[in-house]
């Protein structure tokens, strides 16, 4: 009954976003604002219709009904309520609807905005939607279906939407349960905040689509998407940080990236969407990149389809298992198609995209930022050439060849100094004209500070060559980064006659795209202490211990002192504990408590570091085995990880840092500064 | 002159870029190699950096809790998807490798915490180099168990 109430108001959304889409492009076509109006109502439908598919679906997952394969698939009778709630998205099927399910939520946000004299992109910025909404409303309907039941038929049992013949409904005694690796906080939010930035991407993007097929190419779309690119920038941040989170937390390697193919279909388009925020500057303020700028949208656009497809698909090692999954030719069509069209699209509207000025100086804040576009675009190379590499190497040698995580790390590290060496630089390049003199005389206090800084470390704290030039460059864009606040505090506190904190706190106010941008800058220097840390200076140490004994590593001296062992029936899951005395320089400084769950149900352990945090180091402590009598020992893997919670303190300063950036404000000074130069075009506020 | 200026500049990035990536692939490329192509290519394969997959043979792991030295036995697994496919999806596939005793085997040594998904009919991938003893020394190890999260009917099916 719930099933057949979820599938078919599936089924009805899906012909509701054709028509929408129908309707827009007859609409537009024909001038017809019913029509369009129509379209416009059509895709606002699409929010509650795929909500109430998505409440069924709900419904049959916390109530643990089992004749449903994909409750069976993703929750057991002993997941709490809240976890069966988030199996939402624990599953292919389940996950394309929640997909859905968010883009129909801000196609819906979009369409009710008052359009005014934007009414043009209104009718494709509908069907934009709708066709993307359209293809996984689809795939879901037709290929994934997360309401399909079992029948038995005949003694055995199979998966339909719809009873076959002299079937009966089969009901399984309970479900298999979600993967317990995913049973973590980190995890319940990690999708959803990586699926919010996937999917925000998808509305600067239609409106870049609408700007070209209307040739209404100026700088309109990018203002009017400029909030939503920097909302959908922040979700898939926080997503991939969430992501590093829980690896470190949950899955006992030490580490929190693995250059594997599932993250990097998730951090590329972070990378073309990163490019893309710097290079629309470029184009609100000089008119420059405009093609570029398409290109970079639509790019995201296609990653962004291509990432839901790979993180979903559960093929982890091996890029030949696309043709294992159905949907996975049809996902491929969808990226070609709308790559294909997208681009042809620019072309078309190729001579309206011409730049307003020319790029005069090497040193120009522009010419830095197309540099940092290049180097962000670089890394996207890198990372699809390693993706896309053992297909390359086998269709031209027949052997199947790899890279692993030293290509990447080798391949990106001068790419991403380079960026850190830009981030220094830039903020005090003038647009225009900038030469080596004026950013030299704006440049060397911060300079040598960062070179006393390197100095004193080079004598107390390492000698790495690879770790000094990390840490120069990452003081220098800390000083460079407080000079200017300290600048345009002290100019503004003469000018206005305010005191200093007064003075920084307007000034901030007023610039909030630019001050937002240095505190993103700070915290990216903060999160890069944090991986200098631990990819530089990891420790690690490992064996059994007896009762009493202790391992010793980087100062610390960890004792162990008992094992306990203990089902806990409600959750279907066996703890085994450890308890391990820490000392620092012989001094008592606390216990850790590394763990092993094996969860029943899926006959599988979890195992759940110890870990102390300070600003200093990690002491990361995994229990890996233990003997029978828990007296004669246990077995300890223990990693000292220097420096890495400056990353998850950095990643929390990021999130300030854009909240600044993206918060609504009523004094659009930003767009005074062009308006200047487009004489023959009304100012354009909001 | 500007213009010059910056094609000059682009080309010397895009020359640093492919350099990277030529020569980055070339320091870390593994070939991907099943245990027949192993045993196939035999001494000519020694020393290389190898990523070698099979099916994990329950019986023979091994764990010393002193060492951390976890050993095992990997059978040969078909890397052709259409194959696979054919004698039924990579489940079956696995199941059947690991009790065929006539397929070729190749014995892992692995250093380290032992894995939570190690277990016999897993798909065990590991990385790492071949010895002239012809026992694989594995510097990582990644599982993934098909049995239990594509098989899409319960259980109990089999019963009924």
């Amino acid at each position: 009954m719930y099933s057949e109430f979820g599938y078919g108001i599936l089924l009805l959304s899906f012909f509701v976003a054709i028509y929408s889409v129908v309707a827009a492009v007859y609409g537009a076509t024909n001038k017809s604002l019913a029509l369009i109006e129509s379209a416009r109502r059509s895709m606002l439908l699409m929010f509650p219709l795929i909500s109430l598919s998505a409440a069924t679906l709900i419904y049959l997952l916390v109530n643990d009904h089992y004749e449903v394969s994909f409750v069976y698939e993703v929750t057991s009778r002993s997941m709490p309520t809240y976890l069966k709630v988030t199996a939402w998205w624990g599953g292919q099927a389940g996950s394309l609807v929640f997909w859905s399910w968010l883009l129909a939520a801000f196609a819906s946000a979009v369409t009710i905005r008052k359009w005014d004299r934007d009414i043009e992109f209104l009718p494709w910025v509908v069907v934009v939607c709708s066709v993307t909404l359209a293809f996984f409303i689809g795939l879901v309907v037709f290929y994934e279906n997360p309401f399909t039941r079992f029948w038995s038929v005949g003694g055995a049992v199979e998966p339909h939407m719809f009873a076959p013949a002299n079937a009966t409904l089969f009901t399984a005694q309970d479900g298999r349960g979600l993967n317990p690796l995913l049973r973590h906080p980190g995890m319940v939010i990690h999708p959803p905040m990586l699926y919010l930035g996937f999917v925000s991407f998808v509305i600067p993007y239609a409106f870049a689509m609408a700007a070209l097929i209307t040739g209404r190419t100026d700088d309109r779309w990018i203002r009017l998407t400029r909030r939503w690119s920097l909302w959908a920038w922040l979700f898939l941040s926080m997503g991939l940080v969430l992501g590093g989170r829980w690896a470190y937390d949950v899955l006992g390697w030490g580490g929190y990236w693995g250059w594997d193919p599932v993250e990097i279909a998730s951090f590329m388009p972070w990378l073309t969407g990163t490019a893309f925020l710097h290079s629309v500057m470029i184009q609100e303020k000089r008119g420059l990149l405009k093609h570029w700028n398409m290109i970079l949208v639509i790019l995201t656009y296609d990653l962004v389809i291509f990432g839901t497809f790979l993180t979903r698909s559960g093929v982890l090692s091996s890029v030949h298992a696309f043709a294992n999954s159905p949907i996975g030719p049809l996902f491929m069509v969808f990226v070609t198609t709308s790559l294909v069209v997208s681009i042809g699209l620019v072309i078309w509207r190729w001579p309206q995209l011409h730049s307003e000025t020319e790029m005069k100086s090497m040193l120009s804040r522009e010419a830095l930022f197309l540099l940092n576009n290049l180097l962000f675009m670089s890394i996207l190379v890198v990372c699809f050439w390693g993706v896309i590499f053992p297909l390359v190497s086998e269709l031209f040698t027949g052997q199947k060849v790899t890279v692993g995580p030293p290509f990447y790390e080798r391949a990106t590290a001068p790419l991403f100094s380079a960026l850190l060496f830009l981030m220094a630089v830039a903020p005090l390049s003038a647009w225009g004209h900038s030469t080596f003199e004026t950013l030299g005389r704006a440049m060397w206090k911060s300079a040598a500070a960062a070179s006393v800084v390197t100095a004193a470390l080079f004598f107390t704290y390492t000698k790495s060559i690879g770790a000094l030039i990390g840490f120069f460059l990452i003081a220098l864009i800390l000083f460079v980064t407080f000079q200017e606040f300290w600048r345009g505090a002290r100019a503004r506190q003469k000018a206005q006659d305010e005191n200093f904190f007064t003075a920084l706190f307007r000034l901030m106010g007023r610039n909030r795209r630019r001050y937002g941008g240095y505190i993103i800058h700070i915290s990216m220097a903060l999160m890069a202490i944090g991986i200098l840390g631990i990819e530089i200076f990891q420790s690690e140490t490992q064996g059994l211990l007896k009762q009493g004994e202790s391992l010793n590593i980087s100062g610390y001296d960890v004792k162990y002192r008992e094992l306990a062992s203990w089902d806990s029936k409600g959750e279907g899951v066996n703890y085994t504990r450890a308890t391990l005395d820490i000392y620092q320089n012989g001094i008592y400084i606390g216990e850790l408590n590394p763990r092993i769950d094996y969860y029943f149900d899926s006959q599988q352990n979890m195992t759940i570091p110890g870990n102390r945090s300070t600003l200093r180091d990690d002491l990361y402590v995994l229990l890996v085995d233990w003997q029978p009598v828990s007296s004669d020992g246990a077995t300890f893997k223990i990693f000292v990880n220097p420096l890495v919670n400056w990353l998850w303190i950095g990643s929390l300063l990021f999130l300030v840092g854009v909240i600044f950036a993206a918060w609504p404000d009523k004094d659009p000074v930003e767009e005074r500064t062009r308006a200047s130069r487009q004489v023959s075009q009304p100012s354009s506020a909001d | 002159m500007q213009r010059t200026k910056f094609i000059l500049g682009g080309t010397f990035i895009l020359a640093a870029v492919v350099y990277l990536i030529v020569s980055s692939t070339q320091a870390s490329k593994e070939y991907f190699l099943t245990v027949d192509e192993v045993k196939a290519q035999g001494a000519s394969v020694v020393g290389k950096s190898l990523r070698l997959s099979g099916a994990v043979i329950g019986d023979t792991i091994q764990y010393d809790p002193n060492t951390l030295a976890l050993t095992f036995e990997v059978a040969h697994v078909t890397g052709d998807n259409a194959e696979i496919e054919a004698q039924g999806g990579l489940a079956v596939v696995l199941k059947t490798a690991s009790s065929d005793s006539t397929l070729n085997r190749v014995k892992v040594v692995y250093v380290g915490p032992k894995p939570d998904l190690l277990r016999g009919e897993a798909q065990a991938i590991m990385t790492g180099k071949i010895g002239a003893d012809g026992i694989f020394q594995a510097d990582e190890l990644l599982l993934k168990c098909p049995t239990k999260y594509e098989q899409a009917v319960p259980e109990q099916a089999s019963t009924n």
